[in-house]
This record gives C-alpha cells, sequence and structure tokens, in this order.
C-alpha cells in the first residue's frame, strides 16, 4: 500500500475523530475539551465527552472496521465484487434477535437486551448457515447465507405485521435504521471482545485469500485449506459483524464499499487489501456518524439510512462498473 | 527423490468409473506426457497424483511416502500443480501473480521478502514476461496468461510438477518456449507430468508417454515404444499415421 494513501487515511479518521467528539447539540470548542479534561474536578463537558462522546466514538470506530474487515474477507473469499458481511447471514440474523428482544418486551425491562438477543442471533443464523453447507463448497454457503438471511428477514416482516401496537412496530423500525446515538460504555464492553475475536480469526485469512486469486484448485496445490479458510470467514463474520449489528442496528454498505476502495490502492491484492478496508470502514462509519450529528437532533436522520443513501447510488454505479469491466 | 508412484488407483464419481485401477510411475528427471481422448480422465489423474485429489482405491506415493500423509504444505513447497486454463480473479499484477508460487513458503503475514525477488524476476524472464510484470493479470491475452501461470508454477522450485494442458492458447513460439522450459526442468532433476494434445509436442519432449482410454491405462513406457500407429489409432479410435523423419517423429490423423 502507497504510505501516503496510509497517512492520508489514518489523518482522515483523527480528524473524523476530533469531529466526533467536538460535534453534537452542544458544540464544543477544542479549547473547551482540553480545559475539561484537564481539570480534576468532574464537569459536565467532560461527563459529555468521556460518557458520550467517547464510547459513541469508539463504536463508530470498532463497527466501521469489522464491517469494512468483513466484507473484504467475504469478497476475497467468494472472489466476488458483490459479496458483503450481510450475505452469510450475520446481519439478518441480530435483525432479527432484535426484534424479538423489543417484540416479547425483553428491551423494556433489560437496557442491553437487544444488543445481546440481536449478538445471538446472528450467531445462530450463520450457525444455521454453516451447518447446512458443512459438506458442499463455496456455492452452497452462498446460498445458504442467502437462505437463511431470508428466512430472518421474513421474521422481522412477521414481528413487524403482528407488532402489538404501534410503539413496538415503531421501535422495531427504529432499530433496524441503525444508529450510535444514546450508545454507552456497556454497548462498547459488550461488542468489542466479539468484534475483537472476529477480527483476529478474519485476519488470518489474508494468506490464503492472496491465493485464491489463482482459483480454488490453486489456491489448494498452494497448500491453503479452503475449508479452513471459509470456518475462519464464517465464524469471523459471526462474531464480529453480529456484534456490531447487535450494539448499532442494521448498517448495510460499508461493507460492500470498503473493499472496492481499498483494492485499489494494494494492486487489487485480496489479502493485502483487508487492513485499509477496515481503515476505510472505519472512516465512513465515523463521517456518517459526524454528518449525522452536525444534521443535529431536530432532523433526527439514522446513521444507517444516510449511509444507505449515499451507498445505494454508489452500489448501482459498482453494479454498471463491474459489467463494463467484466469479461 | 521424488519419483511418484501410482498404484491401483480407482476413482467413481456418480457410479461411473473415471479411473479404474491405473498404475503408473513417474521418476525423477523425466518428462511425461499423459495423452488421450476427452474425457479419458486425464485431468483426474494428474489431480490424483498432485495429491488434491483422494481416489476411492489405490495408493499414491511421492518418494516412497502415501501423499495423503504429507503435510498440505509442505506438499505444496514441493509439488506445483496447474489446472487447465487457469484463471485470474483479480486485477493483481502479473508480478504479483507470479509471487503467489511463493504462497507455501511465505510466513502467515507481513509483505514479500525481498531474497525472493530473484526468483520471481528469474520465472518472468524464462517465460518472456519482464515486459508484462505491471500489467494486471485479468487484462492478459489466453496466451499471455498461461505463460504467467506457468511461470507462476516454476517460481518456487518444485521437485514435481504437474501441469494439465500447458500449451492450450499459446502461439507456435510461446508453445515451444514453454515445452523447452518445461524440457529444462525435468532435465534439472524435477519429476514433470503434462497432459497434452498436441502429440507432435508430446514426441518432441516427453520421455515417457502414459496413454488413458476411457479412464483405464491403455499404454504407458518410453514416448518411442507408446507414440506408435497402432496405439494411437486404438487410443483416438481413428487411424494414425506416425512417420519418422532423422530425429523429427510427426502424427498424421485419417487416411
Amino acid at each position: 500500500m502507497r504510505a501516503a494513501a496510509l497517512q492520508l487515511l489514518i489523518a482522515a479518521i483523527l480528524a473524523l475523530a476530533a469531529g466526533s467528539l467536538l460535534a453534537g447539540p452542544v458544540w464544543l470548542s477544542p479549547a473547551s475539551v482540553a480545559g475539561a479534561l484537564a481539570d480534576p474536578q468532574p464537569n459536565l463537558a467532560k461527563l459529555l465527552i468521556v460518557e458520550v462522546r467517547l464510547p459513541r466514538l469508539v463504536l463508530a470506530l470498532m463497527v466501521g472496521a469489522i464491517l469494512g474487515l468483513a466484507g473484504a474477507v467475504l469478497q476475497g473469499l467468494l472472489r466476488n465484487p458483490l459479496a458483503e458481511p450481510g450475505l452469510l447471514g450475520a446481519s439478518s440474523g441480530a435483525s432479527l434477535g432484535a426484534v424479538i428482544a423489543i417484540y416479547y418486551g425483553f428491551a423494556a425491562s433489560a437496557g442491553l437486551a437487544t444488543p445481546v438477543f440481536a449478538l445471538a442471533g446472528a450467531l445462530v443464523a450463520v450457525g444455521i448457515a454453516f451447518a447446512l453447507s458443512r459438506t458442499g463448497g463455496t456455492l452452497s454457503l452462498i446460498l445458504a447465507g442467502v437462505a437463511v438471511s431470508t428466512l430472518a428477514s421474513a421474521g422481522v416482516s412477521l414481528a413487524l405485521n403482528l407488532a402489538p401496537n404501534p410503539f413496538a412496530a415503531y421501535e422495531i423500525v427504529t432499530w433496524l435504521m441503525g444508529s450510535l446515538a444514546d450508545r454507552s460504555w456497556d454497548h462498547v464492553t459488550l461488542a468489542a471482545p466479539f468484534i475483537a475475536i472476529g477480527a483476529a480469526l478474519l485476519a488470518l485469512t489474508a494468506r490464503g485469500l492472496d491465493a485464491l486469486t489463482l482459483g480454488e484448485r490453486q489456491a489448494e496445490s498452494l497448500g491453503v485449506d479452503v475449508a479452513r479458510l471459509r470456518l475462519l470467514a464464517l465464524v469471523g463474520t459471526a462474531a464480529g459483524v453480529g456484534a456490531a449489528t447487535a450494539v448499532t442496528g442494521a448498517v448495510g454498505f460499508v461493507g460492500l464499499i470498503a473493499p472496492h476502495l481499498a483494492r485499489p490502492l494494494v494492486g487489487h491484492r485480496p489479502g493485502a487489501a483487508l487492513a485499509p478496508s477496515a481503515l476505510i470502514g472505519a472512516a465512513l462509519v465515523l463521517a456518517a456518524d459526524v454528518a449525522v450529528k452536525i444534521a443535529g437532533p431536530a432532523l433526527d436522520l439514522k446513521l444507517g439510512v444516510l449511509i444507505a443513501v449515499v451507498g445505494a447510488p454508489f452500489f448501482l454505479w459498482l453494479v454498471l462498473r463491474v459489467r463494463q469491466v467484466a469479461p | 527423490m521424488t519419483r511418484l508412484s501410482l498404484a491401483d488407483v480407482t476413482l467413481r464419481r456418480g457410479g461411473r468409473f473415471v479411473l479404474e485401477s491405473v498404475d503408473a510411475v513417474f521418476e525423477a528427471g523425466r518428462l511425461t506426457a499423459v495423452i488421450g481422448p476427452n474425457g479419458a480422465g486425464k485431468s483426474t489423474l494428474l489431480e490424483v497424483a498432485a495429491g488434491l485429489l483422494r481416489p476411492d482405491a489405490g495408493e499414491v506415493l511421492l518418494g516412497g511416502e502415501p501423499i495423503r500423509a504429507i503435510a498440505p504444505r509442505r506438499l505444496a513447497s514441493i509439488r506445483a500443480y496447474l489446472p487447465q486454463s487457469p484463471r485470474a480473479e483479480w486485477p493483481v499484477s502479473v508480478e504479483r501473480l507470479v509471487a503467489l508460487g511463493l504462497s507455501p513458503q511465505l510466513p502467515a503475514f507481513g509483505s514479500l521478502p525481498a531474497r525472493w525477488q530473484p526468483a520471481i524476476d528469474g520465472a518472468l524472464a524464462r517465460f518472456d514476461l519482464l515486459a508484462l510484470r505491471e500489467r494486471s493479470a485479468t487484462r492478459l491475452s489466453g496466451g499471455e496468461l498461461a505463460r504467467a501461470m506457468l511461470a507462476r508454477a516454476v517460481v518456487a522450485e518444485p521437485r514435481l510438477l504437474i501441469v494439465d494442458e500447458p500449451s492450450a492458447g499459446l502461439d507456435p513460439r510461446h508453445a515451444h518456449e514453454a515445452a523447452r522450459q518445461l524440457r529444462a526442468l525435468a532435465d534439472g532433476g524435477c519429476t514433470v507430468v503434462v497432459a497434452l494434445h498436441d502429440l507432435d509436442l508430446a514426441a518432441r519432449i516427453a520421455d515417457e508417454v502414459v496413454a488413458l482410454k476411457d479412464g483405464r491405462l491403455l499404454a504407458a513406457g518410453p514416448a518411442r515404444d507408446v507414440l506408435t500407429g497402432p496405439i494411437l489409432t486404438a487410443l483416438y479410435d481413428m487411424p494414425v499415421k506416425v512417420e519418422e523423419e532423422a530425429r523429427d517423429v510427426s502424427i498424421r490423423f485419417g487416411d
């Protein structure tokens, strides 16, 4: 990867991180942040930064990075530029878990019930996808993932359809839009271990993904255990993306877009694209969250909606371009 | 030693025999051509010989060791395998594509160590790819890609090289050149196994020939003994004449 591009990317993330700490319903100046943090006495600005804005910033970075990483791994594994983390059922499984928590009222009685149920939903969905595709190859994994995703989405629709009152339906829809608002350190501590484990598993696929550039047969001849690679990608995605979706709701497109922006930086090597894709994913989610904050609470723009609105045209452009480039 | 031997290898697919009690021996330093009509089981035999496909019965020994007992990574550092018409799935540069042949030798993380650069440059030079090294692999012509894949296969100096149809898509000059490179590898002590449709090429470069028909071994032995009119006529179910002029052999199909 070109050093200049890496530096630019890190500089962008730092600038966005600073913006994320300053922006909000109450705008802070860099001087007041420094003053508040240096002040040994508890004060409102310090509380706001440490308890509200910092966890939100950390979550944005974590979630964006794991979405970008998982997207790059899945696109490399499936050798398909249209693959994204939701393909294997992790996102829709998480959504169904969250919806169950909201629908049955667990969410109202325990604050973290929604993310815990969502995480369980993601793991169960990917577990089913894996069980269905255990003996088959990559294609059967995709088919099983799509089947499980569809089933989970049907469950979500059913819950909306049968919602006991409009408020439950509203809550479900709001959760599905994806947001980083009102998240605390509890959300960070819930998601962080799973995201860290997921990222570690996904990072282990790098060399194998490079070899897959030559196709599965040649990769196997180069000593790559393709079945193990699939398992790493699957479990890594389930843990990482499941946890990310659990704490933020459904955030689409990042996992699809980030790898496309990362690949040209590394000569299109799928293994080398993992780290830049994670950085770009983090930058994208953080940028979207800063934009949401700048739009303000009055507009109450949801993170997932903003990313989808910007991401969908990109997706369209991608489809057109792939059609041109494909032989 | 990298003597490769297949003993009584049988493989079924959907109840049909793809290979039926095939015995074959590939000696170190010899180039063996596997010939036969379409669907004879050549590619399957090569995959079994490469240790990528487990036969239903029979044994594959590499240097006296059962090939399935060799760890994939160690096997990969000894043996290179190139399937028929390989494709590049991402637009990586030709140089990077060739470097993928070094995968078994690389650590799990990190970039390519500089000490491998001479091997990559050598492989690029041997297959006339120096001018194309920065070109993206998905923008190569069929023949250029075939050469890049051959360079990828030989970059790690394998002791056993198994190639399925290396001359497909190559122009006469590069087919000749690729054949010369495979011959040179065998002369350097490598065990080379090549599936070929071009029998003139087989006659020119092969020490041994294995002829397969309908999954069974029809004939095997020194090239001169197998590439004969009667055997080839039986192999392809059509009249074949083999003419020898000085050291050149030409094979003609039809009456």
